[in-house]
């Protein structure tokens, strides 16, 4: 038995080595600048360097409306596939799982190709216009519709998960015997018995959102994660810097969502590394 | 009497039905609605511009395999071929890393150490992209922390290089084995063990004949899943390397942008293409070993 635990210690430690390493080493290397000396610069400098709020409010914002979207699309439609139309469950399910199938990059191709035909074929049609529209820099809708499929197979697997374990056809059917419609008994039966699964999918886009690199630097536009990527090349230390504070947000928000959610385990992503 | 009694019973019950029926149909129409036009017309697009060439003079479009067999040629096999090969040996040393830390955590008495090393690795495994290369970057780049202070440019170390995207590749993987994999390890039963050992097998012996070939389903879609995340990455090898390890997204994202010859947008879609087809495989092999290790550790 002593010897099964020296073992499992040696092998926590080399996996605490390994993954503390390079986090300890960031913050030596903003912090202790060659020929500076010890300087907390990098992190003061932050806020007031150019385009780090502009691109930051990007993000939140992206995240925001793709939070609502994704909500919005996914909730009815698992909760209906729960009550009254359970032949097409297959259908959504292998809907939700197709992006894992296409890789980021391969997407922005597809979808760089199609925001292409706007001004090939369409520059006469009404079509043009809304092409023009979903691109505008100040807020890209074209990257919400993205951003809003590759989060769908992590969306559905946390609401799945969620109503998996409540009864929603005995919730819904005593709200209604109490003399509630179909949208009171959702928004004020099913939703509050949803809150964990609603957060941790809201957290899952989220995390997806401020992270996300591919889609929007090959289309062009300039959200978080594109910008510390251009800001490196005359700012290493910031950039560095930047990366440190954004691993500790999302480690927080995780920490909260847990004691907020009451749940401890978090449903495993694969999407956003790229 | 009884009759329409009947008769009055049946036909609200059948009406709700129904209407439950279709009421649950209209629920899912927007999705699939959203996601016809979102991700159907990109994946068209892509599909149709794989196989079109356009000529350069005429403006003339027309059907052929030649962009296929392009990508599949001299500098975008290489990147093909490099994106498999870092993809599998990351792969494969993230899974033979992951086991053991998930095993030990698993096994830990202490339940605050187990929850920390889960959600530790729920951040990890979806903190790749941009901050991962930068942390790695200022660890083992040219001027960074370790590389200065343990002088591993002389030792001929190089981080933009085959081996270092390696290592900054497991910072992702070997979380994500460890999420995909604590499920399964939790399904062994301690009577398996207890069993064995009443029947005097050594631990070797039980992990061989016992444990191991019910977790090799598990194992082996974890290494699937691992594979596919890591063939997939761009934003670390972009935000790190540029080009100097040949990869199949940097190639994809460099005629996407029109680094290199005019004309070659199509060849881009081919590879696009290509690295679905893999990609599908990759997700075939997932989902049927998914299954079956499910129902041996339901």
């Amino acid at each position: 038995m002593a010897r099964l635990n020296l073992w499992r210690w040696a092998v926590l430690a080399c996996a605490a080595l390994y993954f503390l390493v390079p986090l300890a080493a960031s913050v030596i290397f903003t912090i202790d600048v060659p020929n500076r000396g010890v300087t907390f610069d990098a992190y003061t400098q932050i806020v007031g360097t150019d385009g780090f709020v502009s691109s930051l409010l990007l993000s939140l914002e992206l995240a925001a409306v793709t939070i609502a979207v994704v909500l919005l699309l996914m909730v009815p439609a698992t909760v209906a596939l729960r009550l009254g139309a359970p032949k097409l469950r297959p259908v959504v399910e292998v809907v939700c799982s197709l992006p894992l199938v296409v890789p980021p990059i391969a997407f922005v191709a597809g979808i760089g190709t199609v925001l292409k035909w706007g001004p090939e074929y369409l520059s006469r049609t009404p079509l043009f216009q809304t092409f023009v529209a979903i691109q505008n820099p100040s807020f890209p809708v074209v990257l919400v519709l993205a951003y809003v499929v590759m989060a769908l197979p992590f969306v559905y697997r946390a609401l799945d998960a969620g109503l998996r374990a409540i009864d929603v056809r005995t919730l819904v059917e005593a709200a209604r015997s109490c003399g509630a419609n179909w949208p009171q008994a959702l928004v004020r039966a099913v939703l509050p018995n949803l809150r964990g699964a609603l957060l941790n999918a809201s957290f899952l886009t989220l995390a997806l959102v401020l992270g996300e690199f591919t889609v929007a630097q090959l289309l062009g536009f300039q959200p978080f994660a594109v910008w510390i990527v251009n800001v490196s090349g005359s700012q290493a230390q910031l950039s560095v810097a930047v990366s440190v504070l954004s691993l500790l947000v999302t480690w927080a928000l995780l920490l909260t969502l847990a004691v907020v959610g009451g749940r401890s385990r978090t449903t495993p992503t694969a999407a956003s590394q790229e | 009497m009884t009759a329409t009694l009947t008769q009055v019973d049946a036909a609200p019950l059948a009406s709700v039905k129904r209407r439950r029926r279709v009421s649950g149909r209209l629920a899912v129409i927007p999705l699939l609605a959203f996601t016809t036009i979102a991700f159907g017309l990109p994946a068209l697009a892509m599909l149709n511009g794989a196989f079109t060439v356009k000529d350069q003079v005429t403006g003339a479009t027309s059907y052929t395999a030649d962009n296929l067999t392009t990508s599949l040629r001299g500098a975008y096999l290489t990147a093909l071929l490099g994106s498999v090969k870092l993809s599998a040996v990351s792969a494969g040393i993230a899974a033979a890393c992951g086991l053991p830390l998930a095993q030990a955590v698993v096994t830990s008495r202490f339940r605050a150490l187990r929850e920390a090393v889960l959600t530790a690795s729920g951040v990890l495994a979806n903190f790749g992209g941009v901050p991962l290369a930068f942390a790695f970057v200022a660890t083992l780049g040219n001027s960074g922390v370790l590389t200065r202070h343990l002088g591993l440019t002389d030792k001929g170390w190089d981080l933009y290089s085959f081996w270092g995207l390696v290592i900054v590749y497991l910072y992702f993987l070997i979380p994500l084995m460890v999420l995909t994999i604590t499920p399964a390890l939790e399904g062994l039963r301690v009577q398996w063990r207890e069993a064995a050992r009443n029947n005097g097998a050594t631990i070797l012996q039980y992990w061989l004949h016992v444990a191991l070939p019910v977790l090799a389903p598990s194992l082996l879609g974890g290494l699937v899943l691992l594979f596919g995340s890591a063939f997939a990455a761009y934003a670390t090898a972009a935000a790190m390397v540029g080009s100097s390890v040949p990869l199949v997204t940097l190639q994809i994202a460099d005629a996407i942008s029109g680094n290199v010859l005019v004309g070659q947008e199509n060849v881009a879609l081919a590879l696009s293409l290509d690295m679905v087809l893999i990609a599908g495989l990759v997700m075939a092999v997932y989902l049927p070993l998914q299954r079956r290790s499910a129902r041996w550790l339901a």
